[in-house]
């Protein structure tokens, strides 16, 4: 299959792995920034075939993960009521809130939908006129683009039934946040190829001077990460902090200057306290003034969102690297995939949930 | 770090995690853990006797001398007409499948439908005459059966349970208790298309090739094999959680572990496309009408030879072994040759499939 094979072949793979035990000649700690790289170094095993002193350490980028209880329970609040169609992304319906999850809510009767796109239910708000249809917009840069043109459409024709529950987060500002931490580890960032698609990486070019730690955007396929892999050991190898693209089949420097567009266009940069981690200023996006009128959380007067209650759950610390998954004293116990104690055990990006499908025997 | 080493630390004291659902979810009918826990807590104890004990895909039962397969199965798939099939099909294939891998021949079959009110007659037409056109091509009959129907909104159309009776001719025990430390594992074909060819026409994704469901009725190619005297220790059709869901399932019951080489695992090009853009890994998507087979290392040329002369096996392939007597852990080995475990999925991928 194009663009899938001939970034897995084996014979590749191997050479390029040796290619970095050569090249290493001190330990380095790098991130992979993206849940969707730590699921493929998981699954493909990828860490493994790594020199022991090379750790790789799984960074704060699912968006499941991340999205604060606070809204999950507004998600929960909104799902429940009668005259509402709750429109979520599948792996959202699992995460829990301070109560239960969207599944339970839609076993209680909820009309909870999981939808592909944002422009998917926009479709059920033609078909369900007399009904209002909530998006629960969650996602980084990579989706941000498609609901603001979810939103767009509904502002032009003028659509008096749709209204979103917004989740975004943004990428840099959480990045800028794990390296200035007093006990930050890591020397070198693989940025997530998907994000970098849309938004180029010109973003991260003064977070690599300011840190002295190279950024390398990197894809999700074997060879894609162990290209990224040796680009980030090769600069630190050689004192250099710069901004490498490992991924020009997808990424420009510059980005998708339209869909930097439309998102500028409906959102603006909010301040957003992430699960496991505090608030982040700049690091969430919030509908602008003029798109008032589609924000949920006004149209349905929903209660002011509670703190997070402080449970067991270290995801906080799994987010930022501190932690490995397995070394969780709740993982594969009291936290598993059908009852996770945080969301990195429930999203398919989550650190947990890989780990808990690929390495139980690594515990 | 192991856990242990660090359960001494007392910011993490344990509280209640989100209980058990205290209603059915989706999830509890996906082929996964929460599947398995509603069986092994709920539905097992509930009926518990020996016959359910085998847990096989059909009862073999002891009758006036003879051995009889018994078995039965529901069907709730969307959409009801799919590329490869339809749900009539689908419930004749289904359960003459289950009646197969007890080695049965299939003998009569009964069929219940609950119709929503509103159902367009003519569709109702399509579905029977092909239930009609799988019982005959398998030498079989639906004998008796009965007809509900629901108001609307109260079903997705159509629900078809369909129940088997077999007749079992040869003397082996083909069930996961027949299971021996060093069998071949073997696959009949190609995994994913059921799934894909489902969600691709539910969800109204056009892949450039389409994929057609694989549903199809098992039991003439297992008559083939036994006609051929391969030594059957165990057959299992392939459903809703997917070759990995059937093979941890089995490695379980039988208390056995077992490796599989996932460079060997059969997929269509078009199936790991669909799979790549959806998310999903084709070792946990639904098939109707694939096997597993658990043969002894020597009669693993035999069996492959009969199933690549079968349309239904010609891509068969050898695809792991059964290892030493354990708690059923499954590995994967791939093809940089790492070795990791094999998960059961916790839910479904793809929504209400068969």
């Amino acid at each position: 299959m194009k663009y899938r094979d001939e970034y897995r072949d084996a014979a590749s793979v191997k050479a390029l792995a040796d290619a970095i035990a050569r090249r290493q000649t001190r330990p380095w700690t790098l991130m992979e920034v993206c849940g969707g790289q730590t699921h493929s170094i998981v699954k493909h095993g990828l860490d493994r075939l790594l020199p022991p002193s090379l750790s790789l350490i799984h960074g704060p980028g699912c968006p499941v993960c991340v999205t604060p209880e606070a809204i999950i329970d507004q998600a929960l609040e909104l799902a429940a009521r009668p005259d509402v169609i709750f429109c979520s992304f599948g792996d959202m319906l699992r995460v829990p809130g301070s109560q239960h999850d969207l599944l339970t809510v839609r076993a209680r009767g909820g009309d909870v939908r999981m939808v592909y796109s944002p422009l998917d239910a926009l479709n059920l708000v033609r078909e369900n006129p007399e009904r209002q249809v909530v998006f629960f917009a969650v996602g980084f840069e990579t989706t941000a683009p498609t609901t603001a043109m979810a939103v767009l459409q509904a502002q032009r024709f003028g659509v008096r039934n749709f209204s979103l529950l917004v989740a975004h987060v943004r990428v840099p500002p959480a990045v800028e946040t794990l390296l200035s931490a007093p006990d930050n580890r890591v020397d070198g960032l693989l940025a997530a190829g998907h994000v970098c698609a849309v938004m180029g990486y010109t973003e991260y070019e003064p977070i690599a001077a300011r840190f002295r730690a190279p950024i390398v955007v990197t894809g999700f396929e074997p060879l894609d990460i162990l290209r990224g892999v040796l680009s980030c050991v090769e600069q630190l190898e050689e004192g250099r902090a710069e901004v490498e693209n490992r991924y020009g089949r997808a990424v420009t420097r510059e980005g998708n200057r339209p869909a930097q567009a439309l998102m500028n266009q409906v959102f603006e940069p909010v301040t957003l306290s992430w699960r496991g981690l505090d608030a982040i200023a700049d690091s969430g996006l919030g509908l602008r003034p003029e798109f008032a009128e589609f924000d949920a959380v006004r149209r349905f007067e929903l209660s002011a969102p509670r703190t997070a209650s402080a449970g067991p759950c270290r995801s906080g610390d799994v987010l930022t690297g501190r932690l490995k998954p397995f070394e969780c004293p709740a993982f594969g116990k009291a936290c598993t995939p059908e009852h996770p104690l945080g969301a990195t055990m429930v999203s398919s990006e989550g650190a947990c949930a890989a780990y808990y499908r690929y390495r139980r025997d690594a515990a | 770090m192991p856990p242990e080493a660090m359960s001494d630390d007392t910011r993490l004291i344990c509280p209640t995690p989100i209980g058990q659902y205290a209603q059915i979810v989706m999830a509890h009918g996906g082929g996964g853990r929460l599947m398995q826990q509603l069986l092994e807590r709920l539905i097992r104890p509930a009926f518990a006797n020996p016959h359910l004990d085998q847990r096989h895909d059909s009862a073999v039962l002891d009758v006036g001398g003879k051995r009889l397969a018994f078995t039965t199965d529901g069907y709730v798939v969307k959409p009801l007409f799919f590329p490869g099939g339809d749900i009539g099909k689908l419930a004749v294939c289904g359960t003459l499948n289950d009646l197969a891998m007890s080695g049965a021949k299939p003998l009569f079959l009964s069929a219940a439908l609950v119709i929503e009110e509103g159902f367009p007659v003519d569709d109702l037409g399509r579905v029977l005459a092909s239930m009609n056109a799988a019982a005959q091509a398998a030498g079989t009959a639906i004998v008796t059966g009965d007809t509900k129907v629901v108001e609307n909104g109260k079903g997705d159309g159509l629900y078809i349970a369909t129940s088997g009776i077999g007749l079992i001719e040869h003397d082996l025990q083909i069930a996961p208790a027949g299971i021996r430390e060093g069998d071949a594992i073997l696959l009949s074909g190609d995994i994913g298309r059921h799934g894909v060819a489902i969600i691709a026409e539910r969800e109204g994704l056009g892949f450039e090739t389409a994929v057609e469901s694989d549903c199809a009725d098992l039991s003439g190619l297992v008559g083939q094999l036994l006609a051929a005297g391969v030594e059957l220790h165990c057959l299992r059709d392939l459903t809703r959680g997917g070759l990995a869901a059937t093979v941890l399932e089995l490695a379980r019951d039988a208390g056995f572990d077992m490796e599989l080489n996932e460079g060997a695992i059969p997929v269509t090009p078009p199936v790991r496309g669909a799979c790549e853009i959806l998310g999903f890994d084709p070792l946990y998507v639904a098939n109707e009408g694939r096997m597993v087979l658990f043969v002894p290392a020597n009669a693993v040329d035999l069996a492959l030879d009969v199933l690549h002369a079968h349309p239904l096996g010609r891509d068969a392939s050898l695809i792991g072994r059964v290892g030493t007597a354990g708690a059923g852990r499954v590995a994967l080995r791939n093809p940089y040759g790492i070795v990791r475990v094999l998960d059961l999925p916790s839910g479904e991928q793809l929504p209400r499939i068969c």
